[in-house]
């Protein structure tokens, strides 16, 4: 009965745990309450006397192992790889839970009650599943493979095709155990489920598949606390699950768009170009640096939206330069941030973070977008979609009814973009032909670094 | 593999429902500032599944289970170590204007 106290503690402090992470005041301790519960937990199972653990020589060896690719991978891994990491995380997750699953099958097979069989089979779906989604979704993110959306014609069908023949095959299996064939076909279609679920997602999308794999790693673990009869692992499943569930909900509302939509559009191909291009060639304004550098000096106001460019070309801590540039000169900066810029929730926070940028100055749309009318100028750092306002004027672009980061109010806004190739989504942006934009064309990290260059000389 | 009675179904049910409305109101008052934290927490703690297959290895059966059971401990214990590592790691960096001096000890 030792492990069930244990295990009330542990569970006590996972929830301790999140409910710490909820302010950044509290957040550390909630990670180490975390931490603290899951050492609980392992203890709890080993030593407890409670379970049978005869052979210790695997368990060490395994754990080794984890900890030598684990430690480096945590302290070694660059900020900007963060959702990379996440996606990977994922993986090893899944095929934990997964494994455990099919371990526990062969084990018992054929003498499984139904319900038990059910959450297992409901453990190996979720578990495989999330394994070769979330593998595939770290290869976008690492650009191994490409981020666009690989499609192909009648691919809804299939995928939905091979998750019914996962799901029939679950219920078969829960009602005959004994048919291990029926095992192997339920974790082939799980796993090539994942592959066809991810495969047409394009970049742009990564933060709410990332969040959805999220949630189905903590399931498939849930899953297995009902085959295990351990509440534990319900309790951190759960926890874990509606984690998920929530951040691609919030993913969602902040594209305007549905998981469906999301999961089956498609979006991020190269779209049929609607009637508007086929009007006269617009123009763009280029200014140079020095330009820049001239409409900055007289701000009060400047705010900086960063986007997926700025990762890419890991300009954050040229923007910090220049934000404490202009501030020196009683310059007030402040940097907007969409919920869905960059690659995973939160990730345009945690680079800034690293940069130095004090948190408060880092503010959300809905607190943001009031102060753009007042701003002398707004300065768009590889950030595309976010800010097109065609998602409030037009009706027919697929980007209508996002909401988006008002940029275009601001007196002045400066693009810093590689190239006029179109966002993510593919959409050509209305902000870059208005009256007050004025664009800088060059990578990020060098546009900035020579801007800050030139206004500190001059300020010398 | 022992047969669960109704009432042990039914208390998981009833855990798995409740944790699930408690984690939906918690999660929702985590600040999107933390929304990266967050997901590497959640992430760590997913690896609870590390019990799972420390009792499938532990048991010591046949090879089969036993090598599946340890990859799988691998899997978890690079999530578990890894997932806290790097949230600290990500929670250390936020800082206020006022309060930057204090975390890092001085200028």
């Amino acid at each position: 009965m030792g492990a069930q106290y244990v295990y009330l503690a542990s569970a006590a402090l996972f929830i301790l745990s999140i409910k710490w992470m909820g302010q950044v005041r509290s957040s550390r301790r909630g990670n180490w309450a975390g931490s603290l519960a899951m050492i609980l937990a392992v203890a709890g199972t080993l030593f407890s006397g409670h379970f049978t653990i005869q052979s210790y020589g695997w368990i060490v060896g395994a754990v080794a192992i984890g900890a030598v690719v684990g430690i480096p991978m945590a302290v070694l891994m660059p900020m900007t790889a963060v959702p990379q990491r996440t996606a990977l995380s994922h993986a090893f997750g899944g095929l934990a839970a997964g494994l455990v699953g099919t371990a526990e099958y062969l084990q018992n097979a054929p003498h499984i009650p139904k319900f038990v069989m059910g959450a297992l089979s409901a453990e190996m779906l979720l578990g495989y599943l999330t394994f070769t989604g979330s593998l595939l979704a770290f290869g976008k993110l690492q650009e191994i493979i490409p981020t666009r959306p690989i499609i192909y014609p009648g691919r809804n069908a299939v995928t939905l095709g091979t998750l019914v023949l996962a799901i029939a095959t679950a219920v078969y299996l829960t009602i005959n155990p004994g048919q291990p064939v029926a095992l192997y076909v339920l974790m082939a279609a799980a796993l090539g489920f994942g592959v066809l679920l991810v495969m047409p997602i394009g970049g742009a999308d990564m933060p709410t598949v990332i969040a959805i794999l999220n949630s189905y790693a903590g399931l498939s673990a849930a899953a297995m606390g009902f085959v295990l009869n351990n509440k534990l692992l319900i309790i951190a499943g759960a926890l874990d699950g509606s984690s998920g569930l929530i951040l691609s909900i919030l993913m969602c509302k902040a594209m305007n768009r549905s998981f469906a939509n999301v999961l089956f559009g498609g979006v991020g191909q190269v779209l049929t170009k609607g009637p508007s291009a086929a009007g006269p060639a617009k123009e763009v304004k280029a200014y140079t640096v020095e330009d820049a550098v001239t409409m900055l000096e007289d701000a009060r106001l400047v705010i900086v939206v960063p986007g997926y460019g700025m990762a890419v070309a890991q300009a954050q801590h040229a923007v910090k330069e220049l934000a404490a540039a202009l501030e020196s000169r009683g310059t007030d900066v402040k940097f907007a941030i969409h919920p869905v810029a960059g690659r995973m929730p939160g990730h345009m926070n945690v680079l800034l973070a690293e940069a130095d940028v004090s948190y408060d100055n880092l503010l959300e749309l809905e607190h943001v977008n009031p102060l753009f009318p007042e701003a002398d100028m707004a300065i768009v750092l590889g950030a595309n979609d976010v800010v097109n306002p065609a998602a409030r004027t037009k009706a027919d672009s697929p980007l209508f009814g996002m909401p988006i980061l008002d940029v275009d109010k601001a007196r002045t806004v400066m693009v810093i973009k590689r190239s006029m190739n179109p966002g993510f989504a593919g959409i050509d942006n209305d902000l870059f032909y208005l009256e007050n934009t004025m664009m800088v064309f060059g990578d990020a990290k060098k546009v900035m670094t020579e801007i800050v260059a030139d206004f500190k000389r001059i300020n010398a | 593999m022992h047969e669960l009675t109704q009432s042990d179904i039914v208390e998981n049910l009833f855990v798995f429902v409740l944790a699930s409305f408690l984690g939906l109101e918690l999660i929702r008052g985590v600040s999107r500032l933390l929304h990266t934290p967050l997901m590497s927490l959640t992430n760590a703690i997913s690896s609870i599944a590390i019990v799972g297959s420390l009792l499938i290895t532990g048991r010591g059966l046949s090879s089969t289970t036993t090598l599946l059971g340890a990859a799988a401990i691998c899997c978890s214990a690079i999530n578990a170590i890894g997932g806290f590592m790097i949230t600290e790691r990500i929670l250390r960096m936020f800082k206020r204007r006022d309060d930057g001096g204090a975390a890092r000890g001085g200028h």
